[in-house]
């Protein structure tokens, strides 16, 4: 057990190590960071100042170590535009993409797990046939269509909730179903596929034909086994989430790291899109890990592999 | 024939199907299938509600932009955009990853263990952040977000492919070729590979419906194709700003992705239903 869980924590840092690289290479891509960095009118004498400055001309591998140097203590340089430490802009805006990912995930989780249960219990009836076919229907449909069409309805046409902004629970309904649907739909399908698979199981037959009534082995026998695959999914959504939240954030001006990240690539302001890469990169490893610390006492057979 | 059979057999498969179809002979055609020029502007004729009807008779079955443009023209030529990255970014993603698959799969150790942790770095990154920063980077264009999303899809191929070789390296089969001395290279293309193909196919079927949205969500966030060249997720860019006056701007490109995607996620979904239905993504 403990030996699993240190190989985990260590396979996570090699895996924060590879985002590092990464992040460090978003600004190397087109081979001049200084030309990225610098406005368009920068004169050439500026522009070599600039990379001496910034050490732009040692070798890459000696930049790599200087960025992660910085990146470890939470240094990703100062933003171009706001003058600020980037990381300090990035976490003074994660609580509000947590905020919108958590009741994103809340939503998906209330909604899917009953959905996928009913749906596998009741198969081939028409509430099997609704809920799968608004679970094909949230799959397929993009978050920012999604999400503009709720505005239309809710707040132009019905006037009932607010279109942008962080404040009261009212202003966090739209974005969070815009954010939460295909999660819902992709934990709905699962939930479904995993009960009929547990359903069809020898112990739920032994279990019904010693008597036991029929909600207890739904509830107690059948969805315990089939949480297994809930609680991976869950982490992996994670990631869809913080990912959506780029986009959800974007179209309800939510003040997120996601917007921020959107506005900082348009103002070329790089510190800040290296810095908030890779905070939401970092989560989703951090995240992770805990879920497999989860799972172990979930699935004991999980800790003797 | 029997797999085609059994195929539209389920009627969700081959309503995907046909909603295929009906896509690809649209972007196939669309000159001459699209009403008007998808790059006409008439600012007289802006804002147009659907079926409006202009001075020489002609019908703008969805209505018209906020150039005047016709918006039916501009979702059939939208389409070909849509296919175009569909297409090219799942090809590279799917050789990258078969590849990549293969190798994992069949030298397994420290190879292996290099290419899962990859796997596990490209996952940690929500995708289409990413995908702006680099494109943010590289500047858009129709061949930067191809290689972007091509580059950075392959971990589903991989560890869909890896897992199949993982059982069919032991097979019979390719444990004779390899006692009969046939080199590595040639055991993985003429035994291994032929085999890995079907799960392979319907990855790359299910994960085209991705791409796509992946690719209007660029477009909506004004990083992919550049205008005036129709795209979908740009007309929704587009809509947005006149939501208030003009519900059929973004309503009908947005309807363009649902429909679309669903079609192609059913087909997916059937064509792993009757090839192999052991196989979970």
């Amino acid at each position: 057990m403990q030996s699993y869980l240190l190989r985990r924590a260590w396979q996570s840092l090699l895996v924060l190590f590879g985002v590092s690289v990464v992040v460090f290479l978003i600004l190397h891509l087109t081979g001049d960071p200084a030309l990225l960095l610098l406005p368009p009118d920068a004169s050439s004498d500026d522009i070599t100042r600039f990379r001496e400055a910034m050490g732009f001309n040692d070798p890459v591998a000696v930049q790599y170590l200087r960025f992660l140097k910085g990146a470890v203590r939470g240094d990703f340089g100062e933003s171009l535009r706001h003058g600020e430490p980037a990381m300090h802009l990035v976490l003074e805006r994660l609580p509000a993409t947590f905020e919108l990912a958590g009741a994103g995930l809340l939503i998906a989780l209330c909604l899917a797990i009953p959905a996928g249960i009913v749906s596998a219990v009741r198969r081939n009836t028409p509430v099997d046939y609704v809920s799968t076919v608004v679970a094909l229907l949230g799959q397929a449909m993009p978050t920012f269509w999604l999400g503009i069409m709720l505005i239309l309805v809710f707040s132009v046409r019905l006037n009932w909730l607010p279109s942008s902004g962080r404040g009261a629970l009212d202003h966090l309904i739209l974005p969070a179903i815009t954010l939460g649907l295909f999660t819902t739909a992709r934990i709905t399908r699962l939930t479904r596929s995993g009960m009929l698979e547990v359903l069809g199981q020898d112990y739920i037959r032994t279990a019904r034909a010693k008597g036991v009534s029929e909600s207890p082995v739904v509830w107690k026998h059948a969805l315990k086994n089939a949480s297994i695959p809930i609680v991976t999914i869950v982490g992996i959504e994670l990631g869809t989430l913080l990912g959506g939240s780029v986009i959800t954030e974007t179209i309800f001006a939510w003040p997120g790291v996601g917007r921020l990240s959107v506005q900082a690539i348009f103002n070329r302001d790089y510190p800040v899109v290296q810095a908030a890469v890779f905070i939401l990169a970092s989560t989703f490893v951090v995240v992770n890990f805990l879920v497999d610390i989860v799972y172990t006492y979930l699935d004991p057979r999980i800790r003797f592999r | 024939m029997v797999l085609l059979r059994r195929l539209l057999r389920r009627r969700t498969a081959l309503f995907g199907m046909l909603v295929v179809a009906v896509v690809l002979l649209t972007a196939a055609f669309a000159p001459v299938i699209a009403p008007f020029d998808p790059l006409a502007q008439d600012i007289s004729q802006r804002l147009r509600e659907p079926a409006w009807q202009d001075a020489q008779g002609r019908t703008h079955v969805l209505g018209t932009d906020h150039l005047g443009r016709d918006i039916l023209a501009r979702i059939i030529y939208g389409s070909r955009i849509a296919l175009l990255v569909g297409l090219a970014a799942v090809l590279i993603s799917g050789v990258l990853g078969m590849a990549i698959g293969l190798i994992s799969g069949y030298f397994g150790g420290r190879v292996d263990d290099f290419f899962m942790r990859l796997a596990d770095v490209q996952l940690a990154f929500p995708f289409i952040l990413l995908a702006i920063a680099v494109i943010g980077v590289l500047g858009p264009s129709l061949r930067n977000i191809i290689i972007v999303i091509g580059v950075s899809s392959w971990v589903v191929y991989a560890r869909v492919v890896r897992g199949e070789v993982l059982s069919i390296r032991e097979r019979d089969f390719v444990q004779a070729a390899i006692a009969l001395g046939s080199r590595d290279t040639q055991v993985l293309i003429r035994h291994v590979l032929p085999n890995t193909f079907t799960p392979w196919l319907v990855v790359a079927t299910l994960d085209m419906a991705r791409v796509i949205v992946i690719e209007s969500a660029l477009s909506f966030l004004g990083l992919g194709v550049q205008p005036p060249t129709p795209t979908w997720g740009g007309m929704l860019a587009d809509g947005r700003v006149y939501l208030s006056t003009a519900w059929w701007l973004a309503t009908f490109p947005g309807l363009a992705i649902l429909v679309t995607v669903l079609g192609i996620n059913l087909f997916g979904d059937g064509l792993r239903d009757t090839l192999d239905p052991r196989l979970k993504i």
